[in-house]
């Protein structure tokens, strides 16, 4: 059963650490996995992405557009920018709350998501709109965002694995002293 | 074997430990520097890890390494192969004793590079055997076949990886430790007239390297990476001929369609050219799918007149595949539908796509370039001046509104460009902006230079104690090395003075007006002049309390925003405000209210 991910959203808000994760569930699953991303100049407040697939027969990490299965975007602009790449049909998980970039206060721009959220319950079959704020405000901590969105993405099934398979792979991942919040978010959001 | 989970350039790194490699060295470059890093993490003591000072150090260390008999490996990326040359253009006719494979990860796009150069055509120029992985498995497996192939014929290899191999992450079959090559190296044996260049013995060596690249053509054509695949359909007479990550592209596209002939070319140079003509017999047409430079178009044009064949190339040359930036999954299934006349593949076509925010790479808020600039910026007002930028994280001092790079070419460029733009404009107060690691890298020289002959113009080092833009590398002015050990630091204002500067004054940019004054002061000297603005880069220090914006005093007069354009500083419903989770509380933009509205504790 083949997979194609694709997460996206603005650096660091943990999108790489969440789609090494990803990966090592599929892993555990006995899946084989290529992903690739952005990487370096994003830390500066840039557009990430990361392109994630899972199964056999794969032979590159990238994929071409209309062919992910979910995508799971942390930021409502963000998603809007890689949504040619989800399929017809296809499944998206998307944080409402936006990220202004610099230039936004330069030019005095009033970027607040809205139209974004607005064009996507328009044109995308099937989506999930998180407050990831509120829920990482209930959690504690902003820092569990990454954590949020993929339990969020686990609820919609379109992932080949369970909230135990993720809290395993988390474990593995993540700093000791963070793993406990870390399950809690994640336990919490995948509910 | 054992499966794990790897970025390409960390399977790079983990092959070249399975094939025993005893030195790697190099200097960071996106996308090649993770290569040396996950060799540190990997060390289990048997290796010599150096960031050199700059490419050129780490090709001649190499190489010394390697004329021992050592196992290694010089890494770095395309540009600074460029840096690197002069040593490796001469090492080829000496040739090695160990294996050495020179690690040059390309950049199409660019993503990260000043150009889109092609290590294919240098493997060429310099006559080194190239390998060209389009894979994080076959990088693994390859770079061992490199360094035997390496040791077998006594010269270095280049391993030519792009960006989408090297950032690319893949499960892969790995050896266990029990399987390493061990590499135990014989020492250095003295022989002049193996290790000394001369004219005579360069004539002999030239002609043992034509002779054994032609040799190499024929074995590389029976290089089980090179691989030629059949059409499915035996009346089909077209091809397509690819490398590295556009094969896997290529790939994509035919995966479950009635596939044409197809050629992966895993070494560019030497052509393995009897696979070649066992690909094009036969064909009529074939398209030609690459990324960077048209090599293996050119190389299959050749060939068919070489070979009198009848056949048609077609790629970048003849208009079919665009010339310059990355190809995609998309590109390259368009480029095939095109060429084989199938339908078009579907792309989306979205309709009344709001305006996207554009994001682009900006100075990180607290960075103390920010200061620097803007310091410079003050006290040149109303002044005729101009600010020579170099290769860096203050790049970035380009974008609005510090708008304070003027020109950037190459490492250590900007001083003596400087220096150019002051001989022909004497009137203009002349800057040369040079972080601290690019400054060892190469800037050095040029103050030298500078020096020598008589430039007015004021050197100003960005001094944040790292490697910033790679990811943060030590270097010689930070004290530690690669190998863990904390070493004397090699001071920038006993360098310079060393050099013969009479003015070094080392200033904390994020003291603004100690700052500006320093510079209208050192700038106003004749001759050259430096001032080092010393201050750690904001992500590798604790961060003080974020600073507040006093609401009944805050003018809404925007400054802040418009002379720093820090992305700690934010509007809010219309007000100016403070991105609590981004500000570091450097407090620069306090000092630049002019109604003293911004204040840490003491505003509270």
């Amino acid at each position: 059963m083949n997979k194609n991910i694709l997460l996206c959203g603005v650096g660091g808000q943990g999108i790489v650490l969440t789609s090494k994760l990803t990966a090592s569930c599929a892993m555990a699953k006995g899946l084989d996995v290529m992903s690739a991303e952005t990487i370096g100049m994003a830390q500066k407040g840039g557009s990430v992405f990361s392109f994630l697939r899972l199964g056999e027969g794969i032979h590159s990490p990238m994929f071409g557009q209309k062919q992910a299965d979910i995508l799971i975007a942390f930021e409502p602009a963000e998603a809007v920018r890689m949504l040619p790449y989800l399929k017809d049909g296809g499944c998206a998980v998307v944080n409402m709350h936006p990220i202004k970039p610099v230039t936004a206060s330069l030019k005095g721009s009033d970027y607040n998501g809205d139209e974004m959220i607005k064009y996507i319950a328009e044109n995308v079959f099937e989506t999930y709109f998180v407050d990831g704020d509120a829920m990482c405000r209930e959690l504690g901590s902003p820092r569990v965002l990454n954590m949020v969105m993929l339990g969020q993405a686990l609820r919609t099934g379109y992932l080949p694995f369970t909230v135990d398979d993720a809290v395993e792979a988390m474990k593995k991942t993540v700093k000791p002293q963070f793993a406990k919040l870390n399950e809690v978010a994640l336990r919490y959001s995948a509910g | 074997m054992h499966k794990e989970f790897l970025m390409g350039n960390a399977a790079i790194a983990r092959g070249a430990i399975a094939a025993g490699l005893r030195v790697i060295c190099g200097y960071p470059g996106t996308p090649s520097t993770e290569v040396l890093e996950t060799t540190a993490k990997n060390n289990d003591g048997s290796i010599y890890v150096e960031w050199s000072v700059n490419e050129k150090a780490a090709m001649e260390l190499g190489a010394g390494a390697a004329y021992c008999g050592a196992r290694t490996m010089v890494t770095m990326k395309q540009v600074g192969l460029n840096v690197a040359s002069d040593p490796l253009m001469s090492l080829e006719y000496i040739g090695v004793k160990g294996g050495m494979v020179i690690m040059v990860a390309d950049d199409p796009g660019p993503i990260s590079s000043q150009t889109e150069q092609d290590t294919r055509h240098f493997a060429a120029f310099s006559k080194l055997p190239c390998f060209d992985p389009s894979s994080v498995q076959e990088a693994y497996d390859m770079i061992q076949e490199a360094f035997e192939y390496s040791e077998k014929y006594g010269t270095p290899v280049f391993f030519r990886p792009t960006t989408r191999v090297c950032h690319g992450y893949a499960s892969i079959e790995v050896k266990d430790k029990e399987d390493f090559a061990v590499c135990q190296p014989e020492g250095f044996v003295r022989d002049p007239s193996k290790w000394v260049i001369f004219p005579r013995l360069s004539y002999n060596a030239h002609m043992h390297i034509e002779k054994r690249n032609a040799e190499l053509s024929d074995v590389f054509s029976g290089y089980s990476r090179n691989i030629v695949t059949p059409a499915q359909n035996k009346d089909c007479r077209k091809g397509i001929a690819s490398h590295g990550i556009s094969y896997t592209y290529v790939q994509e596209a035919l995966e479950g369609k009635d596939a044409p002939a197809v050629f992966k070319v895993s070494t560019p140079f030497p052509f393995p050219e009897m696979a070649a003509v066992k690909f094009l017999t036969g064909l009529d047409e074939v398209l030609c799918i690459e990324e960077l430079d048209p090599v293996i178009e050119r190389e299959l044009t050749y060939v068919c007149g070489k070979y009198h064949l009848p056949v048609r190339i077609y790629g970048k040359l003849t208009g079919h595949v665009k010339t310059a930036g990355e190809n995609t999954c998309d590109s390259v299934a368009a480029n095939i539908a095109d060429f084989m006349g199938w339908e078009k593949p579907e792309t989306a076509e979205p309709e009344n796509v709001p305006e996207l925010p554009v994001r682009p790479p900006v100075l990180c808020a607290g960075c103390p370039h920010r200061a620097s600039f803007y310091a410079v910026k003050m006290a040149m007002k109303g002044k005729k001046s101009v600010f020579c930028g170099d290769i860096g994280c203050y790049t970035l001092g380009n974008a609005m509104p510090l708008d304070m790079v003027d020109t950037c070419l190459c490492m250590g460029a900007g001083v003596n460009i400087t220096q150019g733009i002051g001989k022909i404009e004497p009137d203009t107060n002349c800057f040369a902006f040079v972080g601290d690691s690019t400054f060892f890298a190469s800037a050095i020289t040029g103050a030298v230079n500078a020096v020598y002959n008589q430039a007015d113009m004021t050197l100003v080092i960005l001094d944040n104690s790292t490697t910033a833009m790679t990811g943060h590398q030590p270097h010689p002015g930070t004290g530690m090395t690669m190998m863990g050990q904390v070493v004397d630091k090699v001071n920038i204002e006993a360098v310079l003075r060393g050099i013969g500067l009479k003015t070094v004054e080392t200033v904390n940019p994020l003291e603004l007006d100690k700052a500006i004054d320093t510079v209208k002061r050192v700038s106003a000297e004749k001759g050259v002049k430096a001032i080092i603005f010393k201050s750690p880069c904001a992500v590798l220090i604790k961060p003080e309390k974020p600073v507040t914006i006093d609401p009944d005093k805050c003018i809404q007069c925007r400054k802040c925003i418009n002379s720093l354009g820090c992305p700690g500083i934010i509007i809010e419903d219309g007000k100016v405000a403070i991105d609590h989770a981004l500000c570091t509380g450097c407090k620069l933009c306090t000092q630049v209210c002019p109604v003293n509205a911004i204040g840490g504790e003491c505003n509270e």
